[in-house]
């Protein structure tokens, strides 16, 4: 047996799997007692939620340091980018499900509520028009979200937002750490406004719009649509400030720095998933 | 525990011992073997379930459980099944052997690995203890299909919650599979050099990454429109309840074939070996293995044709079923061509891969005629359609994992199956699967429907046997059991390393036990 | 192999002879109209091309299990690949699915073809029990509900079981024979499934929806059915029943049923008193609200919540009337508006308010309910 590969790094015995399996029971069981009014549901939610955070800091920072230490070869890299290329496509899919079910809404069953015997036998009278809450006669009424306002320009915002991390990727390739680290900042500040607008429009579709989660089909697609989409964005700030705080630690070399590129991926990967919000769930 | 450590003379590890040693590990051995373990217990479960719904069913009227349970019961059998039995008995397959066929060290990522197991348990917690909550657990049956699942009690979303961490579970470890057969090939292993165990089963990962996320926003929709007011199943706010089937057997009918591909791969490995010839058509099997995940993204709606869709779907879906039977039926070729001519020998292992054959085929036939779409028409939610699934999730997955353990298990364990034992459990199993599962043929054709507690008179006779045979059947898979424990503590003959005289493959080159730790250095293939 | 090929050849021959089979314990139920032969002889032909081909494979597979076994001083070969008969053998079955593919697409195609019925009957899946609208052709405007017969007692064991059990019904659906019966299906609550093996037809009930489909039952009789689809407690428990008779039947069932309900509303249309009401609503409970709610008005919480003791029952009358004439969303409870009259709903709220545990000791008009209405 000759050696021609070099050795794969196998990491120790850890501890912190087990972690996230207690926290998610924790955060599992807790969420179905908050929402059946059982027990200490929010407690036992939240400790799951912070021992989650806890196994997180702790396994990412051993991998941090096994990273540092030069542990991971070139293969290991490979294995990465592998890896996190099929964690965003079953992101995809998960993302997949929920446009599949407004594409099925809009295009099959709304025309198919509003015509023939069902209409003529069970909702008389319903037309189909989108945005729709569906044919219950007494759903109270509510205005869509338009798409010109404050969602136009959250477009804007992620897409200025991809240019300046490409900005803060180049500076990285080119050892220009001061580009790179004024780059993320960019890019994580326009995330988070990016973010408050999107709190905001919630607020206002709330207090303004009578637009809720219960306002029909229209209000669900919406709101999951979009809040998927808003954590989504919340985890890629985290991970873009985790490598802002990494390059401030003088971690990544010109050659060397998948976690930078995981992140950009990540990133471009929730831009794209707006730009597709923003066609059929503002605009069209 | 130490009894059923199978490497404990050959331990090279130093990290924690004892319990910690389990929690911790990021040996692909180790947590190969606890998969097993796990799936097991839970096919122990399942089956208790089983067999109080067929006690139940033993004769008309209600005697042993009331509807309620019985619901509940069928519901969480087939969930703990699917689950927690089948699928990850597959993945601790996996785990032991793909490493070790393609000359790996471990898997591409240990700590992950050691992660998507330890997700398995608490998941299996939330769907046990459902059964003990206010209003018991769901009873929805194992598809959940709305509105009834919008009905249910906090059963139901602790299943919901359940799903979702199997899913996270079945993610990371399909893409973990999907790396480590994608990279960490020892040199000179060109993919169509791979033992098909392990083609197979990097088409059921790309599969489990491709639905298990959609398996997941199905289940959301369910808990935001049981607790946040959202009509994605309900008319009236706009939505349809036949949107979820939609979803949900987008998920469903991959992860059949999720059950099914790597059954194939064991197949494969196991009557070339007792053949002693090589395996026919090697490219023709990983071209028809990729065929048949291809098309199982174009074929859920079969399971929907009483829903009423419209003319061209059913037509659409209806074909794209049958086209399915092509690539199934070169492999069942294949294996039979891989037979002709050989010199057979029949020890428990080819037992069981020559009984899945049959078995799987008689499964393979019921569900050509399932795709003809105004017979499914008929016996759609019959028993037979309960028993089509079960000749191939039973006579298929389980056989082919029985073969695979049988195979495998002097090389987990140092010593060589009992053959005795071994052929009485192949043979109890093989005769007492189709005394409970032949009859369900008839009792659907004659109109019993599924899911029922209580049934017209005329279903009587079919059922009792259906029961006797289950019962038969259960008992049957406790002499595995026996099996199992008797090599794991080292009783039966010592196994060579290469344990089957026509057995081909790097598994085969490292002693038996395995060791703990193997090609740490790779191997170079030729 | 000869032995074999005759055993084979002769289930084949028994198994093309669909008389051989009628009425058989192991076969689809006899058809009676033709898209449920067609079915039958679809699956005829389907058992026989598996058959076959079944028998070609196991024959080669257990021919070459005996003859090339080591045991028997076997040699192994070492061939691996013959590309001529992988193609075949890829090519061959596209064949013969084309050939299963063609009779099942001009079945289907009937089957969907619900255009020009004689009558239209509407109907509507509940937890558990069917209801019959007729809304077309002769019979128009008839509407009952269709509640399992067998009682209670067969099924707990305590008496010994009919010759029906478990698929008889109080009012089964009555239809004139040879005549083409479009049915509207949906549901109410959740999905059900309607379904008569002996028709051909299996149509999923779902709620919101109606989805069509029909039968021309060929031959007078009773046929029976069940729910196909889970729907929860008591799925098991609610049959189908149709009764095909001839036109002068069904021209004299529907005027019996004219004059019973004329009588009724005659009987109904007079003052109410209280211990009329309760005597009234105890047998409608009976029929419409026992499956969910219980016989001791207990219910099964979380679904079916207790009536005995409920602070909505003993409540006000308004919103009480209101949840059973238009159900609550996102809940079993269903709309009974259309099922029952004025004075059913009245006379059960007042049986439910003054029974078990509940004493507030007045009455809710009929009146009461017919305003309620007019919202």
């Amino acid at each position: 047996m000759s050696h021609t590969l070099e050795k794969y790094f196998v990491p120790e015995p850890s501890i912190y799997p087990i972690f996230g399996s207690v926290a998610l029971l924790l955060f599992g069981s807790g969420a179905v007692m908050w929402l059946n009014d059982v027990g200490p549901g929010p407690l036992v939610f939240f400790l799951g939620i912070a021992l989650l955070i806890y196994m997180m800091f702790g396994w990412f920072g051993q991998v941090v340091k096994e990273s540092q230490g030069g542990q991971y070869g070139k293969r290991v890299d490979l294995s990465f980018r592998w890896s996190m290329g099929w964690f965003i496509f079953s992101e995809v899919m998960f993302f997949a499900a929920f446009f599949g079910a407004l594409f099925y809404v809009r295009v099959l069953s709304l025309p198919w509520l509003a015509t023939g015997e069902n209409e003529a036998v069970l909702w008389q009278g319903f037309t189909q028009e989108w945005p729709s809450s569906g044919p219950y006669p007494y759903a109270e009424a509510f205005t869509p979200m338009g798409a010109w306002g404050i969602p136009a320009f959250n477009t804007l915002l992620l897409l200025t937002s991809g240019v300046t991390l490409t900005w803060a990727h180049h500076g990285l390739l080119k050892n220009r750490r001061d580009q790179l680290a004024k780059g993320l900042l960019a890019t994580i500040a326009l995330g988070v406004i990016f973010l408050g607008f999107q709190i905001y429009e919630y607020f206002h579709a709330y207090s303004d719009l009578n637009l809720r989660l219960d306002s029909g089909i229209y209000g669900s697609t919406f709101y999951l649509l979009t809040g998927f989409h808003g954590l989504h964005v919340t985890i890629g700030a985290i991970m873009l400030a985790v490598m802002y705080f990494r390059v401030r630690a003088g971690h990544f070399r010109p050659d060397n720095h998948f976690a930078f590129e995981a992140t950009a991926w990540y990133w471009h990967f929730v831009d794209v998933v707006w730009l597709f919000l923003f066609v059929v769930v503002y605009w069209l | 525990m130490a009894a059923v450590i199978p490497d404990q003379l050959h331990d090279h590890h130093h990290g924690p011992t004892g319990l910690m040693r389990w929690i911790t590990t990021t040996n692909h051995k180790d947590i190969g073997t606890m998969y097993m373990i796990f799936s097991f217990v839970m096919f122990l479960a399942g089956g208790v379930m089983a067999l109080t719904i067929r006690a139940e069913l033993f004769q008309p009227g209600l005697q042993v459980v009331e509807p309620e349970l019985f619901n509940q019961l069928t519901t969480l059998h087939g969930l703990v099944m699917v689950f927690g039995a089948i699928m990850p008995a597959f993945v601790g397959f996996a785990n032991w052997m793909i490493p070790m066929m393609i000359g790996a060290s471990d898997m591409a990522f240990a700590r992950m690995n050691n992660w998507s197991f330890w997700l398995l348990p608490p998941a299996a917690i939330l769907l046990i203890a459902s059964f003990f909550v206010p209003g018991g657990a769901t009873a929805a049956g194992w598809t959940l299909y709305p509105p009834l699942s919008i009905q249910m009690g906090m059963g139901m979303d602790m299943a919901i919650f359940a799903i979702h961490i199997m899913g996270i579970s079945s993610i990371m470890g399909a893409i973990n599979i999907v790396v480590t057969v994608l990279n960490m090939r020892a040199p000179g292993m060109t993919m169509m050099k791979m033992p098909l165990f392990c083609w197979t089963w990097l088409i059921t990962a790309y599969l489990l990454i491709a639905v298990m996320p959609v398996l997941a926003g199905a289940v959301t929709m369910l808990l935001t429109d049981r607790h946040f007011g959202t009509s994605f199943f309900n008319a009236a706010g706009g939505g349809d309840p036949v949107l979820y089937q939609h979803i949900f057997w987008f998920f469903g009918h991959p992860e059949v074939y999720i059950m099914i591909l790597p059954a194939f791969g064991i197949v494969s490995q196991i009557i070339p070996a007792f053949a002693r010839k090589p395996l026919f058509g090697y490219a023709s099997m990983v071209y028809a293995t990729a065929s048949i995940a291809i098309l199982s993204f174009v074929v859920w709606a079969h399971h929907m044709f009483t829903t009423g869709m419209p003319l061209a779907g059913q037509l659409f879906f209806m074909y794209a079923t049958l086209l399915i039977a092509v690539p199934t039926g070169v492999k069942v070729f294949n294996w039979v061509a891989t037979m002709w001519r050989g010199s057979m020998t029949f020890e428990t292992p080819m037992l069981w891969a020559t009984g899945f054959i049959f078995v799987f085929t008689m499964g393979g036939f019921t569900g050509l005629i399932c795709a003809i779409a105004p017979i499914d028409i008929q016996i759609h939610d019959t028993y037979y359609v309960v028993a089509h699934f079960h000749y191939v999730l039973v006579a298929g997955s389980l056989f082919s994992l029985y073969a695979g353990a049988y195979y495998w298990l002097p090389k987990w364990t140092g010593r060589m199956p009992d053959e005795r034992i071994g052929k009485l459990h192949f043979w109890a199993s093989l005769i007492f699967f189709n005394i409970t599962f032949f009859p369900m043929h008839f009792l659907g054709l004659a109109g019993m429907p599924r899911r029922v507690p209580d049934y017209a008179l005329q279903f009587a006779d079919f059922n009792m046997l259906a029961s006797i045979g289950a019962f038969g059947f259960g008992l049957s898979q406790l002499i595995f059991l026996w099996v199992v424990i008797k090599a794991a503590r080292g009783g039966g003959e010592k196994a060579p390393a290469r344990s089957w005289e026509g057995a081909e493959g790097l598994e085969w080159t490292v002693p038996s036990p395995a060791p703990h730790h193997t090609f740490e250095e790779a191997p170079v293939v030729k | 192999m000869s032995l074999a090929g005759r055993l084979a050849g002769s289930v084949v021959l028994f198994l093309a002879i669909p008389s051989a089979f009628a009425q058989s314990r192991y076969n689809f139920q006899e058809p009676v109209t033709s898209v449920a032969e067609q079915i039958y002889s679809l699956h005829t032909l389907m058992l026989i091309i598996c058959l076959v081909i079944f028998v070609g494979v196991f024959g080669v597979m257990f021919w070459s299990i005996f003859k090339h076994r080591r045991s028997r001083g076997a040699v192994a070969a070492n061939f691996h690949e013959n590309t001529t008969v992988e193609v075949l053998w890829t090519i061959i079955p596209v064949f013969i699915l084309v050939g299963m593919a063609w009779p099942a697409t001009k079945t289907i195609i009937d089957m969907k073809d619900t255009s020009d019925p004689d009558m239209t009957i509407k109907v509507t899946g509940y937890q558990w029990k069917w209801g019959y609208d007729y809304l077309h052709g002769e019979g128009e405007g008839i509407a009952f509900v269709s509640n399992l017969a067998t009682p209670r007692a067969q099924i707990q064991g305590q008496e010994e079981k009919g010759e029906h059990y478990l698929v008889e019904v109080d009012n089964p659906m009555v239809v004139p024979v040879g005549k083409k019966v479009r049915l509207l299906v949906t549901a109410n609550d959740v999905i059900h499934s309607w379904w008569v093996p002996a028709f051909g037809v299996k149509q999923d009930a779902i709620p919101g929806f109606i989805r069509d489909t029909w039968f021309r039952a060929e031959q007078e009789g009773i046929y029976r059915g069940v729910c196909a689809e889970l729907c929860g407690r008591d799925h098991a428990f609610m049959p189908i029943e149709v009764h095909v008779v001839s036109a002068d039947e069904y021209s004299a069932w529907v005027e019996g049923l004219r004059l019973a309900s004329v009588a009724q509303a005659e009987a109904d249309d007079r003052e109410w008193n209280q211990s009329d009401l309760i005597a009234r609503g105890e047998q409608v409970y009976a029929a419409t609200c026992v499956a969910c709610h219980q016989a001791e008005g207990g219910g099964v919480p979380p679904a079916f919540p207790a009536l005995d003791g409920s602070a909505l029952v003993a409540g006000e009358h308004g919103p009480l009337v209101d949840i059973v004439l238009n159900g609550k969303t996102g809940t079993a409870m269903a709309a009974f508006a259309a099922q029952l009259s004025d004075v059913e709903v009245a006379a059960v709220l007042t049986y439910l308010r003054n029974s078990w545990g509940n004493n507030v000791g007045d009455m809710i008009a009929p009146e009461e309910v017919a305003a309620a209405r007019g919202v």
